[in-house]
């Protein structure tokens, strides 16, 4: 438990609010003290600790990947080597599998980054839900929100990046007139249906970064949510409870992390694709 | 009156995203088994493929748990 003088509806609160730095209603600029506070800086706040996990996560994927490209050898390899050649070759497999072998330089850092850093992000859910903000807690830092990837602002916004890299494939290997034409020509190719051709394909356009962001947030918002809810339980059935949810949530970390980039590999072939169906 | 409302919106959600995930998981399950009953020898590539569509079918119900979950324990008063 957070403190003795929290209920637990304070303390939900207190564990799913981020650490907001923001312009305040009064012009100044500083930390968000409330929740009510991160409602008025509307815009202009930028969640901190989402950007110092992911930020420093990020560091730590690409530390390892160097150190290990550094120290590779081709005789018997250690365990990092063994680990970041299976993070390699799995992802080549994939994309060899659903992409094929167009001329492509971007996809292959990208799935790695992507299946790497999410997984990384997703791992610090494991970490025990008071651990941190409790230690920040007494640092005077009022949130801190470990898991970046419950917050929609990192995963929309991997998924809006996704998003642009497969609009400009579109407009590169299409062109903008094919990829016009595609948009209104899809499911029915008469030209009287063309306009609800049009509206179904923005539609399928729109949903497609907003399920791929929202897929990753909802997962793991859910299951953080149900590792505090464990927190309030009495001490007797925490260990009873918590265990198997985390065990399991090893399987949803992994899978989450492989499916976000398992689509983006789908999003970006459907945007080389040229050929009429 | 507002808490009983919460409660029972956050019991509709959790229900009925667990309905339509239940039925979709069973026809997937039961088409990869009888897949694999079929060409035992396809099973690893089958498992994957069972995989991504099983986290795909599972998202919505499973953000439905957790906005209910929300609603319930941190939206209550």
């Amino acid at each position: 438990m957070a403190g003795d003088t929290l209920t637990s509806q304070e303390y939900i609160q207190h564990h799913l609010t981020n650490l907001a730095y923001g312009k305040h209603p009064d012009g100044t600029w500083g930390f968000a003290k409330s929740a009510q506070e991160i409602g008025e800086m509307g815009f202009w706040a930028i969640h901190v600790d989402t950007m110092f996990w992911s930020i420093l996560l990020g560091f730590v994927f690409l530390g390892l990947f160097i150190v290990a490209a550094r120290s590779a050898t081709t005789g018997v390899p250690g365990t990092l080597q063994n680990l970041c050649e299976m993070a390699v070759e799995f992802v080549e497999e994939n994309i060899t599998q659903v992409f094929g072998s167009r001329p492509n330089a971007i996809i292959g850092p990208l799935s790695l980054t992507i299946l790497v850093w999410v997984f990384l992000m997703n791992l610090m859910d494991l970490v025990p839900v008071d651990f941190i903000p409790q230690a920040a807690h007494l640092a005077g830092v009022p949130y801190f929100k470990v898991v970046s990837t419950t917050d929609p602002n990192a995963t929309l916004g991997m998924a809006i990046g996704v998003f642009i890299l497969v609009l400009y494939y579109n407009f590169k290997i299409k062109g903008p007139v094919k990829f016009a034409k595609g948009l209104v020509t899809h499911p029915v190719p008469k030209w009287f249906m063309y306009p609800f051709n049009f509206v179904l394909e923005i539609v399928d356009l729109i949903a497609k970064p907003l399920s791929h962001g929202l897929r990753l947030f909802g997962n793991l918002y859910a299951g953080e949510m149900i590792f505090i809810l464990i927190a309030l339980l009495p001490f007797y059935a925490q260990w009873l409870l918590s265990l198997p949810w985390a065990i399991f949530h090893i399987l949803i970390i992994c899978l989450q992390a492989f499916v976000f980039m398992i689509l983006t590999i789908v999003y970006l072939t459907q945007a080389h694709e040229t050929d009429e169906h | 009156m507002e808490q009983s409302l919460i409660f029972m919106a956050g019991g509709i959600l959790m229900g009925l995203g667990a309905i339509g995930s239940g039925v979709g998981i069973g026809i997937l399950s039961g088409k990869y088994l009888e897949g694999v009953a079929r060409q035992p020898e396809l099973q690893p590539m089958l498992m994957t493929q069972l995989f991504i569509a099983l986290a795909l079918v599972d998202a919505v119900p499973i953000i439905a748990v957790g906005i209910s979950l929300y609603m319930i324990f941190a939206l209550q008063g």
